[in-house]
């Protein structure tokens, strides 16, 4: 369901007789007053369903991308969010392994299933981020990954002989992982995000929260915002794509109070009270990662996984990807990008 | 911590001549003088430094903190700041000094954040160089540096490049004593992970950290070697007392459990604090006959004097 929007918004620039179409998400329109008086059941809504099994056939792409210093969890969070080994921690990374001297982006692909529900997710490390005693400007390998994958796509989309389905490699999503310091965000923190906001969905996560007391997390997360807002980072869910005041209004109780989620992660069990749940042992007790009085990690799995997940593929298509590939029109004359390119210039570890 | 005094037992005895009184007269003397000593801490932002230091010495030194945001840090170098407290304890007076290290680390290009530090320590052993040369040696104030606690991040997988680089640059000119900061975020096992991995990256590096003497024949060996086998100790402070079976004790309050500061089997905190009182006088030592005697035979050669 790609096509759609896109093609609207053209029509409307080029003709100003045409009143511009009203700019919706492809799903079903609620019922409106005026059509209340259809006689019998016309069966629209099955389009639900229709849709819903087509999903289920064909799978879904999402592409997730985690950065952040070394240390920081990223990659145990990843794999206690999927419920599975899908980090590069999994695939035959040693522990041991020394930081890269400049930021590499390693990006990983696993196929997990559902509920009849196939999902090729990726996830896209950046190891040697903010490890250096220099990261001036460590954000620029991230930044020319997020645009190769905009590039990629743009180029299959200006195709003559289109493919059906392109293949999305767009980062939608990308957790950045602030330090638990309880002070404030670091320099570093902000540089990222001003400069990768404008690219990509990002999600502010706190991470290894359990150093913190509760009174603390509240402190540090009321700062954290305060600093975002005060700096102009619009973080995902971003106030100037809220749909409708339903939107805006859940969308501000997250970005007011939920976010940034201060998050713990662990890919071990333990048994508390009968039951096996994910957790950190500790001599002083035992930190439950999906206990919500602990910490908010399901929070932020039900956010990006189970509410959000369309909303953030949408995002990045309508709104990121839109950007860039005006950008690219504009710089070219208004015409397509030409198709002849060497392949040096999709460089990326795949 | 209290030296006991140590009874003579042949003081009648013939033959006595009484020089075996002498350290208690020195005691004496020392106790009635006071002790200076000068700690310094470095590490980055939010590692809880400030706090553990309260915890040290259970006092507060930063009463009007100020913390600044990031965008402020943007714009921030390294700081040199020095509070001066004075603590008494059973007829003993200590006058410590800590030196704190504010910007260190914080910013995106930290290249350059170990100058100031080291201008610092060498500026201190610069005076004390000067004043030692000088006529009036009566009332020479010892500002050096005698012991620096180096704070290393326990969200990393080991050493950082920038405590490498700091440890190395560093080593020849104060007494490191590197800590793991907020060691209630590592489970035990990660704790020692943690900690071999640090040992292993310092003797790679070749880097010197303050080393413990050897035991005194009245000093408990075997505490010596647990203290030693501990190193580097991962600690936790805080400033709020929390009520235990009973007891207030110093600690902090989570949702799954208390940890308590002074409880060995949650912490390093005990061993870091004995350490420290009890080793303050080598640590003096080390810092003169050592890291100050480097500093002046390079000088003077410098110098030609």
């Amino acid at each position: 369901p790609h096509a759609g929007p896109v093609e609207s918004k053209n029509e409307a620039t080029m003709s100003e007789l045409v009143p511009e179409p009203r700019q919706k998400p492809v799903v079903p329109m609620k019922p409106m007053g005026i059509n209340a008086s259809l006689l019998g059941y016309i069966g629209i809504d099955t389009i639900i369903e229709q849709m819903r099994k087509k999903t289920m056939k064909t799978g879904f792409d999402f592409n997730i991308m985690v950065v952040g210093q070394s240390g920081l969890g990223k990659s145990t969070l990843v794999n206690t969010l999927f419920k599975s080994q899908v980090s590069r921690k999994s695939s035959g990374w040693n522990r041991e392994e020394k930081i890269p001297k400049t930021v590499e982006i390693k990006a990983i692909g696993h196929v997990i299933e559902e509920g009849g529900v196939k999902m090729k997710l990726t996830v896209i490390d950046t190891p040697g981020f903010g490890d250096q005693i220099n990261n001036e400007n460590c954000w620029e390998p991230i930044e020319k990954y997020i645009n190769e994958q905009y590039e990629k796509f743009l180029k299959e989309e200006v195709n003559i002989a289109r493919k059906k389905r392109i293949p999305d490699t767009r980062v939608h999503c990308c957790l950045y992982f602030i330090s638990p310091t309880g002070h404030s965000l670091r320099p570093l923190d902000l540089e990222f995000m001003k400069h990768l906001s404008k690219v990509v969905n990002i999600i502010p996560v706190i991470a290894k929260a359990d150093t913190m007391t509760l009174e603390e997390k509240t402190e540090f997360k009321q700062r954290v915002r305060k600093e975002l807002e005060v700096n102009g980072i619009e973080f995902y869910p971003q106030k100037e794509f809220d749909e409708d005041l339903e939107d805006k209004t859940e969308n501000d109780k997250i970005r007011q109070e939920s976010m940034p989620f201060a998050v713990v992660g662990s890919d071990k069990e333990y048994q508390v009270n009968g039951k096996r749940v994910l957790g950190r042992k500790t001599p002083w007790g035992i930190i439950e990662v999906e206990n919500l009085s602990h910490c908010e990690f399901a929070l932020l799995r039900d956010f990006v996984i189970r509410t959000h997940l369309q909303d953030l593929k949408e995002v990045t298509h309508n709104i990121h990807y839109e950007t860039y590939r005006a950008k690219r029109l504009n710089d070219n004359g208004g015409l397509p990008p030409m198709t002849v390119e060497t392949e040096e210039n999709h460089e990326s570890n795949l | 911590y209290i030296q006991p005094l140590f009874f003579c037992q042949f003081s009648d005895s013939a033959g006595y001549v009484g020089f075996a009184n002498l350290p208690n007269q020195v005691h004496r003397k020392s106790v009635k003088k006071g002790f200076e000593f000068t700690l310094m801490v470095v590490g980055e932002s939010g590692l809880g430094k400030s706090t553990l230091i309260n915890s040290l010495f259970l006092t507060d030194l930063y009463p009007e903190r100020y913390i600044p945001g990031a965008a402020e840090k943007i714009e921030r170098t390294v700081q040199i700041e020095a509070s001066t407290v004075e603590i008494e304890e059973r007829g003993v007076k200590l006058r410590l000094t800590v030196v704190d290290t504010p910007g260190y680390g914080d910013a995106i290009n930290s290249q350059d954040c170990f100058k100031t530090i080291i201008h610092y320590i060498d500026n201190q052993f610069e005076r004390y160089l000067h004043d030692e040369s000088g006529l009036n040696r009566r009332h020479i104030v010892d500002n050096r540096v005698h012991c620096c606690f180096y704070f290393i991040s326990p969200f990393g997988h080991g050493l950082k490049p920038l405590d490498v680089e700091f440890m190395k640059a560093l080593h020849g000119k104060v007494n490191i004593v590197p800590v793991i900061a907020k060691a209630d975020t590592l489970t035990l096992k990660e704790r020692e992970r943690l900690k071999r991995r640090v040992l292993d990256e310092i003797s790679e590096h070749g880097i010197r950290i303050y080393q413990l003497p050897d035991a005194d024949s009245d000093e408990d060996e075997e505490f010596k070697e647990q203290t030693r086998a501990s190193i580097p100790f991962a600690v936790i402070g805080s400033n709020q007392l929390i009520e235990v079976k009973g007891k207030k004790i110093r600690g902090r309050l989570y949702p799954w459990g208390v940890v308590e500061v002074e409880n060995p089997e949650h912490n390093d905190f005990l061993k870091l604090r004995t350490m420290l009182v009890t080793h303050m006088q080598d640590l003096q030592e080390v810092t003169q006959d050592l890291h100050y005697e480097n500093f002046r035979s390079e000088r003077l050669k410098r110098t030609g004097k």
